[in-house]
């Protein structure tokens, strides 16, 4: 292998680590501050590709689906957690599962009677469509580049809402203790709400830039979910960088993975996740035992 | 539920009670044909089950509801394309309903598992979709009959196009499962054969959707062609990222027929100019593809398909050949007698069954153009499985 083709699978395991990111970093939210293991996240992901399908054919634009969608999405968030999720929070995980997953199923259903069984394609913005040369043979659609570009701001933006906004502090005090959070006068209620919408709203919105790369089809969470949380475990439960990390490790393994060890490539990605386990049992920024 | 002893009795009562009625003679012309229908009605292959599914009801339809002068009961399971369910599945039908005809499944695990009750319990079965070489090769039977094709049927013709192409070095790329395994195999046995070289081969574990190190590897490679297997949301998405890629125009895209079949529409102008080969094509101009496209579109206002193609001539196989024993299906040695030499007008173009019970036809070559699947040519006319292992053959 030329050193530039190495250059090129790194960045092809980057541009699939940084989308990655963007579904994991909500699931690792909610189970690090609200503690819910939520099987439907690579549903709300799902439903944001489907949104986005919805809503690029009648308004003619995925820019505007993204910025119709997402804020629905938040809505819808908020509503599943007030009316579902908020009632397992004393609950063992085994009904947070239950309860997850049959939304699975339910969202898999409603996908298919709304949308049939097809698979429907949704178009790359004309803005985008172009491609640079990459190489003599290959190039690197625009798109993939504006979908990195856009999940490395936002997750810069995440890094500044949990670490310079009192909303983020209130956060991060959820995560680490949220009866006393409580105690000291501040309504988790309304927190976990917050952040349960928002964790949708990120899958979802995952799911939106995904759409014109991957088609839109019943079930499409499903691969999502299971490999977000391997970026999860890896990452550290709870912990965002975490899963910036996890998911740049993940995407880079998988690429790399593919090209070396081919025939048993699908093992490479757990094969790194128990390596890491190995080393760090609570992931690479897991918080250590005491602290939880 | 509770069951209240009253209820218990009276339900034992009447069991015991119709047992003590004189049985109806199994009269062959009264008796209704009962057939079991093995297919996916949820899950990835939802829409291929019910293609197959109304396109059999229709051309029920188109004989007046009778086969072989009986009226017909169909029994229905979903077997949601799931080997793991499957025993139980076939069991339900075969053993519980007691079906006299068996047909489907689409998927070829589902049919492996099938393949095993079905010998044992001696059932009619006609395979509706499966592609699993096995069916007619080393699990074949004298009962059984497959009215789609073989894997084998979808794949190996299209090395001879490639090499008459003028492409000798090509890659392979496929979802690493038997389908796509089997269709390589199937592959590669004529493209070396006829003095072509593989360069490399790229297993994608299944369902994995992301190409892009295999893209840029193909892209280092520079091979003549490339030649794959993907079906479904996996087909289209290689195909369009593909085409992102920049590969498109500079390595030309071959593949078996389920590259494009159903997700055209999705594929879009990412699938201009792939050629592909399969059994049929929806663009054939015989009168009997366009007279039952024209029926199932009214009958469903969808599109009829290649699945739908097989249910099709599944039930019109069967009406003729019940039609010559009267519906008798005790006259198990005449039926399937009957059923060998069935010739009936298909959507496909007329075949007939090798002795394996395999369909042997013409396999056409196919190219996208304009967003329209095209026929080309015929790849291979009369493609007969090689039905390795089949007892039947020797």
């Amino acid at each position: 292998m030329t050193l530039s083709l190495v250059a090129l699978q790194l960045l092809n395991g980057v541009e699939q680590g940084l989308l990655l990111f963007l579904v994991a970093s909500g699931l690792t939210l909610v189970f690090g501050v609200l503690g819910v293991l939520n099987f439907a996240h690579g549903s709300f992901y799902m439903l944001g590709a489907y949104l986005a399908f919805w809503l690029a054919e009648r308004t003619g634009s995925l820019l505007f689906a993204v910025l119709l969608g997402v804020p629905l999405m938040l809505l819808f968030g908020f509503l599943v957690e007030r009316l579902a999720v908020a009632r397992l929070y004393q609950r063992d995980h085994l009904s947070q599962v239950l309860l997850t997953y049959g939304l699975v199923l339910l969202f898999n259903e409603l996908s298919r009677l709304l949308f049939g069984n097809d698979v429907h394609p949704v178009a790359t913005p004309a803005l985008l469509s172009g491609s640079f040369k990459l190489g003599e043979v290959q190039s690197w659609p625009a798109y993939r580049l504006f979908t990195s570009l856009s999940c490395l701001v936002i997750a810069l933006l995440l890094r500044y809402v949990i670490l310079g906004t009192r909303f983020g502090m209130r956060l991060r005090a959820g995560a680490s203790n949220a009866e006393m959070l409580e105690v000291l006068g501040v309504d988790v209620r309304k927190l976990f709400a917050r952040v349960f919408s928002a964790g949708v709203a990120l899958a979802a919105l995952a799911g939106m830039l995904a759409a014109p790369l991957t088609t839109v089809y019943p079930g499409m969470g499903e691969s999502v979910l299971v490999i977000s949380f391997v970026v999860v475990v890896i990452g550290g439960i709870g912990s965002v960088r975490g899963a910036f990390f996890g998911a740049l490790l993940v995407g880079i393994a998988d690429t790399f993975g593919k090209v070396l060890v081919p025939s048993v490539s699908s093992a490479v990605v757990y094969a790194v996740m128990a390596a890491v386990l190995i080393w760090r049992p609570r992931g690479l920024f897991g918080a250590p035992a005491e602290a939880r | 539920m509770p069951l209240s002893r009253r209820s218990l009795l009276g339900v034992t009562g009447a069991v015991a009670a119709s047992s003590l009625l004189p049985r109806p003679a199994r009269s062959a012309s009264l008796a209704k044909i009962r057939i079991g229908l093995l297919l996916p009605y949820s899950g990835t292959y939802a829409a291929l089950g019910h293609n197959i599914t109304d396109a059999m009801k229709l051309a029920a339809h188109e004989h007046g509801d009778k086969l072989g002068g009986r009226e017909i009961e169909w029994v229905a399971v979903d077997d949601e394309s799931d080997p793991a369910k499957a025993p139980a599945n076939v069991n339900k039908l075969v053993v519980g309903e007691k079906v006299d005809i068996l047909t489907g499944p689409v998927h070829s695990g589902v049919a492996m598992a099938m393949m095993q009750i079905v010998r044992e319990e001696q059932t009619l079965t006609l395979v509706t979709n499966a592609g699993a070489q096995a069916v007619t090769g080393a699990l074949c039977a004298p009962h059984v009959f497959r009215t789609s094709f073989s894997n084998w049927q979808t794949s190996y013709p299209c090395a001879d196009v490639m090499l008459k192409a003028g492409h000798k070095k090509v890659a392979l790329v496929f979802w690493n499962y038997g389908f796509g395994q089997e269709s390589m195999a199937a592959f590669k046995e004529g493209f070396l054969k006829g003095g072509g070289a593989i360069v490399k081969e790229f297993p994608v574990p299944f369902p994995s959707t992301e190409f892009q190190a295999n893209l840029s590897e193909l892209a280092s490679l520079k091979p003549d062609a490339v030649f794959v297997f993907f079906a479904g949301a996996g087909a289209a998405k290689f195909v369009k990222d593909y085409a992102a890629a920049g590969l498109r125009e500079k390595i030309p895209l071959y593949g078996s027929g389920f590259l494009t079949e159903g997700v055209l529409a999705a594929q879009g102008p990412a699938a201009e100019g792939i050629q592909t080969t399969l059994h049929y094509a929806e663009a054939l101009p015989s009168a009997a593809n366009k007279k039952f496209r024209e029926a199932f579109k009214k009958a469903t206002t969808r599109e009829a398909d290649v699945y739908a193609v097989a249910g099709y001539d599944t039930v019109n196989l069967l009406s003729v050949a019940l039609g010559k024993v009267k519906g008798d299906t005790a006259a198990r040695k005449e039926l399937i007698a009957a059923l060998e030499t069935a010739r009936i007008e298909s959507p496909r173009g007329p075949f007939r069954f090798s002795r394996a019970h395999n369909p042997v036809q013409d396999i056409y070559l196919r190219e996208v153009k304009g967003g329209q699947q095209r026929v080309v040519s015929v790849a291979l006319k009369d493609a007969e499985d090689p039905a390795v292992g089949c007892a039947l053959v020797k």
